[in-house]
């Protein structure tokens, strides 16, 4: 299967890159692409696995996390991705998926911090927990929409920290994400960019995520999607799980309420 | 000539200053710095520094009102520097080559460039080109038949330069990098580049 779709991603990659396919037609192919992965994305399998660790006792206290709440309450994973990152009273933090997941690694199952987050995204030869159990519990949220109305006044203010980040302009490019994802209709190369600061945008950029990446062979989790968006602008590298992630995803999830979950998506 | 930079920076900086009065900023701004991992190296941290242009742009969304403007522009005019033989155009298979590289200058402990990396101008990234090239992006204006529509006057060739060394002269809070500001291409990279836009001989003039 991997070696299929590695063939089929390079032949969309040269066809970017030389001349041979005019940009319509390339685009024509990635959606063709992308509908024939729709019936088997490689994602389901990260999916099921994540069930499994989500199920199986781990962990010094020999535990699952079949008693984790991920906002809804204990255990109850249907639809809690698509309303975080949120507030949670017992950390008295904004916390996103990951950062909860991680939480709940930590406080029920007696993991290090530096434990549960060593493998937070895979390598080749290199599984990671974080990425499947992620898989699966946004998979919970398919269909789901998204509901970050941050109206409580830490997420509130998260969500301004990250309209600040949003904009905020540095590096030797002097990029900003709003230099790729302000405006409406725009491309990189052929890369279709989304307007982030609007509904529809911000929805269809964050209801993928969790994603199969073609191009990395492997699901990216949010977490990983925005670090990666700073090593773009040539920026040093955050923290896994840094509030500047958290609040950016506050921000994006705020605009993006309202819009419908379809996760685990398939990006380039 | 440094001077009047260094007293625009200033009154710019104050300006900056009272305009934003905003106490989640200050906040968000510690948040997002401190958010950084603590074995980052120096250098690269030095990279979230701002200078006035992105700190004025950051803070009004990139529409600065009028007056914001003409100080960022005025200012930015004031940091062009040219190659010490003071030719503006040079050779255009050396800028095509440029405008198509994209790679350099990414950094981070998770997938940095290799030492030595080829670091370019990048152009295809946002603009359309030579005729051959169809994976352009639409970020900034088509640049194709730039010297057939415009034609290779000093003042046209100048104003080129101007632009790929610091796009922010003539309009502020652009979208385009200010390439020559940041040492990101050496003006002698840059007279390529230029060559590639006016050269009657370069593809972006042709077909």
């Amino acid at each position: 299967m991997r070696t299929g779709l590695h063939a089929v991603l390079a032949a969309v990659v040269l066809g970017i890159g030389g001349s041979a396919l005019a940009q319509g037609s390339t685009m024509d192919e990635i959606t063709k692409y992308r509908e024939m992965l729709a019936d088997g994305n490689p994602a389901e399998l990260l999916e099921m696995k994540g069930e499994e660790l989500w199920k199986k006792p781990r962990g010094p206290k020999n535990v699952s996390l079949e008693q984790c709440d991920m906002g809804l309450g204990p255990g109850k994973l249907d639809g809690a991705y698509a309303q975080l990152p949120r507030y949670f009273a017992d950390t008295k933090k904004v916390m996103d998926a990951e950062s909860r997941l991680v939480h709940c690694m930590v406080t029920q199952q007696g993991f290090s911090e530096a434990e549960a987050t060593r493998n937070w995204f895979s390598k080749p030869g290199r599984n990671s927990d974080i990425e499947s159990l992620i898989t699966y519990i946004g998979g919970k949220s398919n269909g789901a929409k998204i509901d970050v109305p941050a109206r409580h006044p830490e997420e509130a203010r998260m969500a301004k920290v990250g309209e600040y980040i949003f904009y905020r302009r540095s590096g030797p490019q002097d990029f900003s994400c709003a230099i790729c994802h302000g405006q409406e209709g725009k491309r990189i190369r052929l890369q279709d960019l989304g307007n982030l600061t609007t509904r529809a945008g911000a929805g269809t950029a964050m209801g993928n995520w969790p994603s199969y990446r073609v191009s990395q062979g492997t699901v990216w989790t949010m977490q990983r999607r925005l670090i990666d968006c700073m090593r773009q602008a040539r920026w040093p590298e955050p923290n896994y799980l840094a509030d500047s992630i958290i609040a950016l995803e506050v921000f994006l999830q705020k605009t993006a309420s309202g819009t419908v979950m379809q996760t685990p998506g398939i990006k380039r | 000539m440094k001077k009047p930079l260094f007293a625009a920076s200033l009154a710019l900086a104050s300006f900056g200053a009272h305009a934003a009065g905003n106490d989640i900023s200050a906040q968000a701004e510690e948040i997002f710095r401190s958010s950084f991992r603590s074995d980052n190296p120096k250098y690269w941290m030095t990279r979230l520094d701002q200078d006035d242009a992105m700190r004025l742009c950051s803070q009004y969304k990139d529409n600065p009102p009028p007056k914001v403007r003409v100080q960022i522009e005025k200012a930015q005019r004031a940091t062009i520097r040219y190659p010490v033989d003071g030719k503006l155009i040079g050779d255009w298979k050396e800028g095509e080559k440029l405008a198509a590289v994209g790679t350099g200058g990414h950094i981070g402990f998770i997938q940095p460039d290799p030492p030595g990396r080829l670091r370019g101008g990048n152009c295809y990234a946002c603009h359309q080109l030579a005729a051959k090239e169809v994976a352009y992006g639409t970020i900034g204006p088509s640049l194709q038949h730039f010297g057939k529509l415009r034609g290779n006057s000093d003042e046209i060739i100048k104003y080129a330069y101007d632009k790929i060394y610091n796009s922010n002269t003539f309009n502020a809070c652009t979208n385009m990098p200010r390439f020559g500001l940041h040492n990101w291409l050496t003006p002698e990279q840059i007279t390529h580049i230029v060559a590639f836009l006016v050269d009657p001989e370069s593809p972006v003039n042709k077909d």
